[in-house]
């Protein structure tokens, strides 16, 4: 058996009384894709946060690969992660391209004498991003100021940028946001694609699962301060999910898509398929 | 009135070599500076620590310490404050905004006790009369470099942290630490540049050329040679002009580098509508 990626044991999560989930357990293997799932404010990217090293454990230990995040030094053990954001529109003054995201990625994190352009160094560097750049098909708009470009178009050079690094681990905050379905598809198959290339495990926050739910190999669940674990078929059905929020939800499955009914935030939002 | 005179260059130039040394080095670092002020919108935060490292420095001068010092305590300060309370955005503009006005009171205050030489005190505010002497130097050079070693070291995860903070916190750049070790270099740089430019007219020195450079490139790689020439123009080529007519050097300074500014925002708008056009 592989080592995990990923180890979170025993975990729980509170802010006073009010408890984002307890008892995690969830052992990450290197070739996982893991979509997690639940309604606004179950602790989706508190999650994030607390493997990130950034949120402390109400209780409970999460390791990356095999080193706790609270550590020190694991604080520069979370290089091995790959992070992509909420897909949100940047400043349109900034100063910055998306080919300087993926440099951002590569070495954005070293201290150290900048690399003299035309170094050895410097020319390797913008050889990876050019190779990145080309792998998803962000050639068109790779020189063009960040706050100019679509969200679809920005996802694109996060997932670039979350990959170029060599990362074991992947974190992903709902990057599908805002997107229309048809970029979401687009989106989630290209960080699909380029994780397997890059032989790393995906940690999907999302509040629909339908996008990724071809490539999910398990799904975290999380609501009411409890969750489940495993596969799509396994978790998304009426009777799990209807015990996890203590009323009745009724899953529905339609020409390949899931539909969950009776979470009452889906009064709230009648256009969204899934919460 | 005479705004240019160069009938006695020749003597004058050798008077004035620590003062380009001076100059040179603090255009090196204004230029540096500069670029992470503009993107990490802290336009306004300069001008607050500049008003307080003025009054640190008229403090100074009413008690006879060195002026250098007083500044540099000032603007360390302010920049320690800045720093700790305002994190966020508009916090910190209303932190500046109640910092700036109370330092500038203090300074004058300072400033009106004060029974020595008038010049002493328009300088703080206005800028020198070209003579920087050999301690001086020593302070000025020593922080400059100080700041740009810093500077370069920091360079890559600052960037990361100030163009791209979530994700540059996640991939473990310490972006608290590097923003509050930014607020220091940002207040010695400030307490430096009110020697030569004045606390009036740091902005000129810490803000301008560094925006003129980033309206013309986004190359990680052009953006800081053009802001430090840019810089270095202005400095230099202010130091030089103001010498003959023995003014203070910072309106030709401020003005060469408006004019930068001005003829940079022209050429991004004449390609802009070529972009459009085309």
């Amino acid at each position: 058996m592989t080592k995990p990626v990923l180890t979170i044991s025993n975990a729980s999560m509170a802010f006073g009384d009010r408890v984002l989930w307890s008892h995690l357990n969830l052992e990450v293997q290197p070739h996982e894709f893991i979509a997690v799932i639940g309604s606004n404010g179950s602790g989706k990217s508190t999650l994030l946060k607390a493997i990130l090293g950034q949120q402390p454990l109400t209780e409970g230990s999460i390791r990356v690969l095999g080193r706790s995040v609270r550590s020190k030094r694991a604080q520069r053990g979370s290089r091995r992660i790959g992070y992509i954001p909420q897909n949100r529109a940047m400043d349109s003054g900034l100063r910055l391209r998306g080919r300087d995201l993926l440099h951002f990625g590569l070495d954005g994190h070293e201290f150290g004498l900048p690399h003299l352009p035309f170094s050895r160094h410097s020319r390797q560097h913008k050889k990876r991003v050019a190779q990145m750049i080309e792998a998803i098909g962000a050639s068109e708009f790779a020189s063009k100021p960040v706050g100019t470009l679509s969200g679809g178009e920005l996802q694109r050079l996060r997932v670039g940028q979350a990959v170029i690094g060599e990362p074991r681990l992947i974190l992903a905050d709902e990057p599908l946001s805002a997107l229309d379905p048809q970029q979401q598809k687009t989106i989630a198959e290209l960080l699909n694609r380029e994780r397997r290339e890059h032989e790393a495990a995906v940690l999907f926050v999302t509040h629909d699962v339908n996008p990724v739910l071809d490539m999910v190999d398990r799904v975290l669940y999380l609501a009411n301060g409890k969750f489940r674990i495993g596969t799509p078929d396994e978790v998304l059905r009426s009777e799990v999910l209807s015990e996890l929020y203590g009323t009745p939800i009724d899953v529905v499955r339609n020409q390949g898509r899931i539909v969950v009914l009776g979470t009452h935030e889906h009064d709230h939002h009648p256009d969204e398929e899934w919460h | 009135m005479v705004l240019f005179d160069f009938t006695d260059y020749a003597e004058l130039l050798p008077l004035i070599t620590n003062s380009l040394i001076a100059g040179g080095l603090l255009a090196v670092v204004g230029g540096l500076i500069g670029i992470f002020v503009n993107n990490r919108d802290m336009s306004f935060a300069v001008h607050g620590i500049s008003e307080l490292s003025f009054a640190g420095a008229a403090i100074a001068l009413l008690f006879g310490v060195d002026v250098v010092f007083g500044s540099l305590l000032g603007s360390l300060v302010a920049a320690g404050i800045i720093g700790w309370l305002g994190a966020r955005a508009r916090e910190r503009n209303s932190i500046v905004a109640v910092l700036m006005p109370a330092g500038l009171g203090l300074g004058i205050l300072a400033l009106s006790l004060y029974e020595g030489r008038a010049a002493n005190k328009f300088g703080l505010l206005t800028g020198q009369i070209v003579a920087v002497n050999d301690p001086q130097l020593v302070w000025l050079a020593s922080i400059s470099l100080v700041v740009i070693v810093t500077l370069l070291l920091i360079w890559r995860p600052l960037n990361f942290a100030s163009l791209d903070p979530e994700v540059a916190a996640a991939r473990g750049v310490p972006t608290r630490a590097l923003s509050f070790l930014f607020m220091l270099l940002l207040g010695l740089s400030v307490a430096a540049s009110v020697q030569v430019v004045g606390a009036l007219l740091v902005l000129s020195l810490l803000v301008t050329p560094a925006a003129s450079a980033l309206k013309l490139t986004s190359s990680p790689v052009l953006v800081p040679l053009l802001a430090v020439a840019f810089a270095l123009v202005a400095v230099l080529g202010g130091i030089l002009l103001a010498v003959g007519a023995s003014l203070p050097i910072s309106p030709y300074v401020t003005t060469i580098s408006f004019l930068i500014y001005g003829i940079a925002r022209g050429i991004a708008a004449i390609r802009e509508r070529g972009a459009v056009a085309a």
